[in-house]
């Protein structure tokens, strides 16, 4: 396993940047989750990392090494891509196998039968592993792409969106089993996602991409406390994070334009009137979707409230953000 | 454009069945003429209203494949009884076996010069259409759209070229000459149609083989060409079917060594007289390896001849 440092990457499709001075560094053991929206540049940098695409400016270094002149295979990478890409000709053991007897490990048959076993065991797929890989169901192919990767100790796993293709319940599990399983093996992971559960839930740390800029880097306890912009805030948090012009509640800092609430952010049996425009029960908590003053705001209330619509909740803000007009936080 | 998803009729499949049938029956009766004719006597291959019920034999066969001289009563007791079958069908007509006819080294030649140039073919235009699909080259749909305007005409329209060219290069008459001409020819149909499919290929699997720890070839070997075996086995018998058939260039350009066979089995007509049968049976046996080649690759073709029909 080894650190993985981003310094001032940066590169171009064409007209389109994709990645824009971005220096991080990715700590030895840790898993790291870039979110963003789509083109925000995440994938991106995986690729980069991975030495399938070549960054413009800017190096990356794996382990304190510079692998600007390395080949994929040379950077002892692992990569779970979104659209699994399992090799369609060949069964799930073979496909399991691949790395390994790559001319690179060359791993004698015995060593290679024993780890597909283990692979195949942690990700519940032992029973499939002489299926063709394309007679499989979407998750198991999945499970089958990650322990493609898992079969090798790489000095990196990179993992681009390798949930996105699941249904729900999957997902949750898959999202144990992979932080369980980088936990135990001590594994540096690069992760890319937009689905904001599994940067809380797995990551480490958290990088937030924008328009190819890491905003901010940090835990995603930091990042969802602290925010460094309206942008960064609303990528944490559910229900989001409410934004409203600073001085509907007055008390506003000087330069700050917009408000930042979150749920926790909103006392409620105090201060001003707001109507309850909906009432959303989701069994463990119930979402307030609130008019105040032509603006709506939606707020977390006691599972089981007595409001209803059209009913007057007081609600008054406690320790809110402050945004600038460009978005950056003021206080 | 849309498609029915219902069940059709009773009356369409009884049409659709018919059609299928009236159209096999087109194509098959010639195919089963020369079969049948090869068969024949010499007698019944001219007979006229033409004889469906005949009594079989394999004349036709025996002057395929040698050569013969019309004999004397005097040469006929020299040589004594006939020794094989053969010979005894050769007798039966006057004529004694001089030796074997030229026709097997014939078919030899379309063996080796139709499979040289359809693998030839194989091996440039699938490097030629990986380079295409996946790299990026200069000036690449111009250079694709010359390929392609190589076939915008006859080839044979720059025959006296090519066959100046040849005469230059000592390329006439030679194997290697015919495997390079039918591969040209092939070529740009096999870049295009190979591109098509290697294109459907999704760049991914390369790319996680090249992160498993493999080269940029091996990926291409152990990864592509698996996935592209399906048209490169379809694209394979559309070359060899051009190449085995050709005949204005082998006429042209081979006259001794390197003759294929369609232009040496015309000739069986002009040596020994209206020799039809023979001719049937040549043309017959011409017919076998493409035919085999076919129904060993046959599971390919079909989503060959459909391919770009379907688009995911």
């Amino acid at each position: 396993m080894a650190e993985v440092s981003l310094n001032a990457l940066s590169k171009s499709y064409g007209e389109e940047i994709a990645l824009d001075d971005v220096t991080m560094t990715v700590p030895d053991g840790s898993f790291v989750v870039l979110l963003g929206p789509t083109g925000a540049g995440k994938t991106t940098t995986l690729r980069m990392v991975s030495g399938l695409d070549k960054p413009d400016r800017g190096s990356v270094m794996i382990g304190g090494l510079d692998v600007a002149s390395l080949t994929p295979a040379q950077r002892d990478v692992a990569m779970v891509f979104q659209q699994y890409s399992l090799y369609p000709h060949l069964t799930v053991r073979q496909n399991l196998a691949f790395p390994l007897k790559s001319p690179i490990l060359r791993t004698p048959q015995n060593v290679v039968d024993q780890k597909v076993g283990e692979v195949a065991e942690v990700l519940q797929i032992s029973h499939k592993l002489d299926n063709k890989a394309t007679a499989l169901s979407g998750g198991e192919m999945q499970r089958v792409s990650i322990g493609r990767a898992l079969v090798r100790q790489p000095s990196v796993y990179l993992m681009d969106e390798p949930l996105s293709s699941l249904d729900a319940k999957l997902r949750s599990d898959l999202r144990v089993e992979l932080k369980g399983i980088q936990a135990n093996s001590g594994a540096t992971l690069l992760y890319v996602t937009h689905d904001q559960i599994e940067a809380m839930t797995m990551a480490t740390h958290v990088g937030v991409l924008d328009n190819g800029k890491l905003v901010q880097f940090g835990t995603p306890r930091e990042i969802y406390e602290n925010p460094v912009s309206v942008y960064a805030a609303s990528r944490l948090g559910q229900p989001r994070i409410n934004v409203l012009p600073a001085d509907v509640f007055g008390g506003a800092p000087q330069n700050a334009v917009s408000i930042g609430l979150r749920p926790e952010h909103i006392v409620q049996g105090a201060g001003e009137d707001s109507m309850v425009k909906r009432v959303e029960r989701l069994g463990d908590q119930t979402r307030l979707h609130l008019a105040f003053k032509n603006h709506d705001l939606i707020t977390v209330t006691d599972a089981h409230t007595a409001l209803n619509e059209g009913d007057i909740v007081k609600i008054r803000p406690n320790n809110p953000y402050y945004f600038d007009a460009a978005g950056a936080r003021v206080a | 454009m849309s498609f029915s998803v219902t069940e059709p009729t009773k009356g369409t499949k009884w049409f659709a069945g018919f059609l299928v049938v009236a159209y096999a029956i087109i194509t098959l009766v010639p195919l089963l003429w020369i079969v049948a004719t090869g068969f024949k006597s010499p007698a019944d291959s001219i007979a006229y209203p033409p004889v469906v019920v005949f009594e079989p034999t394999l004349e036709g066969y025996v002057n395929l494949f040698t050569d013969r001289t019309r004999a004397t009563d005097d040469m006929l007791a020299e040589a004594g009884p006939p020794e094989t079958w053969y010979d005894e069908i050769a007798r039966e007509r006057g004529t004694i076996i001089t030796g074997p006819s030229r026709y097997g080294e014939r078919f030899l030649n379309s063996v080796i010069i139709g499979f040289g140039s359809t693998a030839l073919c194989m091996i440039l235009g699938t490097a030629a259409a990986y380079a295409f699909s996946r790299f990026r080259v200069p000036l690449k749909d111009d250079l694709l759209f010359f390929i392609l305007s190589t076939r915008m005409m006859p080839p044979i329209a720059v025959a006296i070229p090519i066959f100046l060219m040849f005469r230059n290069l000592g390329l006439n008459d030679t194997h290697l000459g015919m495997i390079l001409l039918y591969t040209a020819v092939n070529l740009s149909l096999s870049v295009w149609l190979l591109k098509g499919f290697i294109d459907e290929i999704p760049m991914e699997y390369e790319e996680a083989a090249l992160i498993d720890g493999y080269t940029r070839f091996q990926a291409f070997y152990k990864v592509v060409l698996p996935q592209a075996a399906t048209g490169i086995a379809s694209t394979a018998i559309f070359c060899l079917i051009f190449a085995w058939n050709e005949y204005a260039f082998a006429v042209l350009l081979t006259s001794g060594t390197a003759q294929t066979a369609p232009p040496f089995i015309p000739n069986i007509i002009g040596v020994n007289g209206k020799d039809w049968p023979a001719v049937a049976a040549g043309a017959t046996i011409f017919l076998v390896p493409v035919m085999v080649f076919t129904v060993l690759l046959r599971k390919h073709l079909l989503r060959g001849i459909t391919f770009g029909a379907v688009r995911k």
